[in-house]
């Protein structure tokens, strides 16, 4: 129970640091014109990459499970324009399905 | 005060945010009561507010890895949150100690919303939209822990397509600005290449230089809104 305390404790404070470094080193100064071009790119990369990870890796192995069956239905609400916990529940109801048929 | 608007405006987005992040708290407070008990979890969700790291922190001492191996799990989760720090970090207000407070408010949903606006990033948008989700992150996760037994197996529940489906909304919103698609299509191709040989949360960190695809050239309307 010790090394559950400890994590919290770890990771209340490098979160709180690593949260804090970018605005406490950059301060208000005005980022040159080209890197708000990359910054903007930031976004679409970044969830890009947390969508296939959180769907496709079981820590470092590749596999394609219930979770992209969930992906794919939240695709079809995206693309309908359903509203985000729409989108959610969609996907929670698509890997459910494709485990309970397995 | 005009920008008591963008305040509102964020507020009323958070509240979108609101009720998927409360259910992905609800997954981790399934998934953590058997690891760490009913009061860690909960804990955990008040003081750390990070969901990512909370996962990849519980996945690691459940498979009875040590606190060292799980805080460092912890950090490389959030590691993108450096270069997302940077981008908020002009907009946000006041000394070193403010910015570093105002800083914690960047967590993905809140940040990718106010990245996008069009004057660029959006402080008031960022915190607005940060307040309605931390209490439901913290309600879900003691509604999973208190709750989970009677709920079952999360997976059976299909709780963990959640955050990637949460994810792909966020996304959606994105696709429109110049580059965008190119910047996720390379994003996701870096992150998965990179999975089978790195810890998690590394990919995910490198795929952010994606974004670099931002200097092939800006539209004029883009160069415009910039300042």
């Amino acid at each position: 129970m010790t090394a559950v305390w400890v994590t919290i404790g770890g990771l209340v404070v490098t979160t709180a640091v690593i949260k804090a470094a970018g605005p406490v080193t950059v301060g208000g100064r005005e980022l040159p014109r080209s890197a708000y071009a990359v910054i903007g790119l930031l976004a679409p990369a970044l969830l890009s990459a947390l969508i296939l990870t959180d769907t496709f890796a079981r820590e470092q192995e590749l596999t394609v499970d219930a979770r992209a069956a969930g992906l794919a239905c939240a695709a079809v609400a995206v693309l309908l324009r359903a509203p985000l916990l729409v989108t959610v529940l969609v996907a929670a109801a698509g890997a459910a399905g494709v485990r309970a048929m397995a | 005060m005009p920008s008591l608007v963008a305040y509102r405006d964020g507020l009323r987005a958070g509240i979108g945010f609101a009720f998927p992040a409360a259910l992905v708290g609800l997954s981790f407070g399934v998934i953590a009561e058997p690891v760490m008990g009913s009061v860690a979890p909960i804990v955990m969700s008040a003081v750390v507010f990070a969901g990512a790291a909370q996962f990849g922190v519980t996945a690691v001492l459940a498979a009875g890895g040590d606190a060292v191996t799980a805080i460092a799990t912890g950090m490389m989760l959030n590691a993108r949150f450096l270069p997302m720090g940077i981008a908020a970090a002009p907009a946000l207000k006041g000394g070193p100690l403010r910015r570093a407070l105002e800083g914690q408010a960047v967590v993905d949903a809140s940040w990718a919303l106010a990245a996008r606006s069009e004057k660029g990033f959006d402080r008031e948008l960022l915190l607005g939209a940060t307040l309605p989700q931390y209490p439901a992150w913290v309600a879900g996760t003691a509604i999973g822990v208190l709750g989970g037994g009677a709920l079952g197996d999360p997976e059976a529940l299909g709780l963990d397509a959640i955050f990637p489906a949460f994810f792909l909304g966020l996304l959606a919103a994105e696709l429109s600005r110049p580059h965008a698609p190119l910047a996720a299509l390379l994003g996701g191709a870096i992150a998965i290449a990179l999975t089978p040989v790195l810890p998690p949360g590394l990919p995910v960190l490198i795929a952010s230089a994606a974004a670099f695809v931002g200097l092939l050239g800006a539209t004029g309307a883009r160069a415009e809104a910039e300042p």
